[in-house]
């Protein structure tokens, strides 16, 4: 297990580098307003176009609720979004560890053994 | 990627790459982060009909997963949620706009490069109908971006590098990065083609949008192969039996 160990250094090591990228830029650029660069496409598209694009669809939703979604309900998706994943992220590794902690010594667990209750996933 | 494939397989993929030859005129969409109504309808057709081929692959690999790697399923739920976590953080850049990752890399490295197209435009739908995020229209160039070109050059890259024996992680951090970044040059291209400009036509303008897209996502290409690096050292400590099932852990130990 001393791999692991090891391991476990390099983990947070990363993690903190992948945060301080995040962050960094946020204190480098005081007071720019960090809107999406799908937006920023669409402003290069009007340069090169040399109108203002008039996109020939609007999203579904959109046309539906008849104007763009509540910023805060966009959030709300987005949480949802990462919700989802994280739940499902979350399952599996607490499946695959508790495996590994309740095995007994010595054996190793085999695929079709473990396929039924992978399976039910 | 573990045996050869069926006959029926073979002639599944086989007639639906036939088939989006001749289906231009198919009402699919295609392309991440391409907003909505931003390509010309025709493009839009031509994507979604490029895309085809490789999900109706990707379809197959994953009902070959089912069957054969059952116990695997569970790396690729975890695989398809990683792109859902990933592509969902707005994660603020150097340039002082916000942008996402794929977390496309993970799946192609793990799964070989088609069944990552199945996870990447279920991810797409979601933020198309949903978010309004990208869009339906341009769902096949979003596809093609995102869940299909990006994937296969992480792949190859990856595949690559296991040839010439470079560190593993290296590896999968290479590859799950400039996979990201190479997405973001097939946009740049997409939207080149659709909008070329008058004085320098098609290169002229994908040089512009590559100066929009390329610095914004450098930083965040790297946080995505940092990521990619640390969950796959988490299945390899937890996961072993199904990674090697998978053909990704060939040797024992």
């Amino acid at each position: 297990m001393e791999k692991k160990k090891s391991n476990k250094g390099l983990i947070i090591a990363l993690l903190a580098l992948a945060v301080l990228i995040a962050v960094v830029p946020l204190f480098a650029q005081r007071g720019a307003d960090f809107g999406g660069s799908d937006d920023a496409g669409s402003q290069m598209v009007s340069e090169i176009t040399g109108t203002e694009y008039e996109p020939w669809f609007t999203p579904v939703l959109e046309t539906m609720l008849g104007g763009e979604l509540p910023g805060e309900v966009e959030s709300l998706l987005f949480c949802v979004q990462t919700g989802i994943g994280v739940g499902i992220i979350a399952f599996g590794f607490g499946y695959l560890v508790a495996r590994r902690k309740y095995q007994k010594p010595g054996e190793t667990p085999r695929a079709d053994r473990a396929a039924g209750k992978a399976g039910a996933v | 990627m573990a045996k050869k494939w069926t006959k029926n397989e073979r002639r599944f993929v086989g007639v639906i790459t036939v088939l989006s030859l001749f289906l231009a005129a198919a009402p699919a969409a295609s392309a991440m982060h391409i907003m909505e109504g931003y390509l010309p309808a025709g493009q839009c057709a031509v994507w979604g009909v490029v895309c085809l081929p490789f999900l109706a692959a990707g379809l197959v690999g994953i009902r070959r997963t089912v069957k054969n790697q059952r116990k695997a399923l569970i790396l690729l739920a975890m695989s398809g949620a990683f792109i859902f976590v990933i592509s969902s953080l707005k994660i603020p850049s150097v340039t002082g706009s916000c942008s996402h990752m794929t977390g496309t890399g993970l799946a192609a490295i793990l799964f070989g490069p088609f069944q990552v197209s199945v996870l990447g435009i279920i991810v797409l739908l979601f933020q198309a109908i949903l978010l309004a995020h990208g869009g339906i229209t341009s769902l096949g160039a979003n596809t093609f971006s995102m869940a299909i070109a990006g994937p296969i050059f992480a792949w190859a890259l990856y595949m690559l590098c296991k040839k010439l024996k470079v560190n593993r992680k290296v590896s999968i951090f290479l590859a799950a990065c400039l996979g990201d970044l190479f997405t973001y040059c097939v946009t740049s291209l997409q939207l080149a083609a659709a909008y070329p400009s008058e004085a320098g036509g098609f290169f002229a303008s994908a040089v512009k949008f590559l100066g929009v897209f390329a610095p914004t996502q450098l930083p965040l290409a790297i946080i995505e192969g940092i990521l990619t690096v640390v969950i796959i050292i988490g299945m390899e400590t937890y996961a072993k039996p199904e990674l090697r099932d998978i053909g990704f852990l060939e040797e024992v130990g």
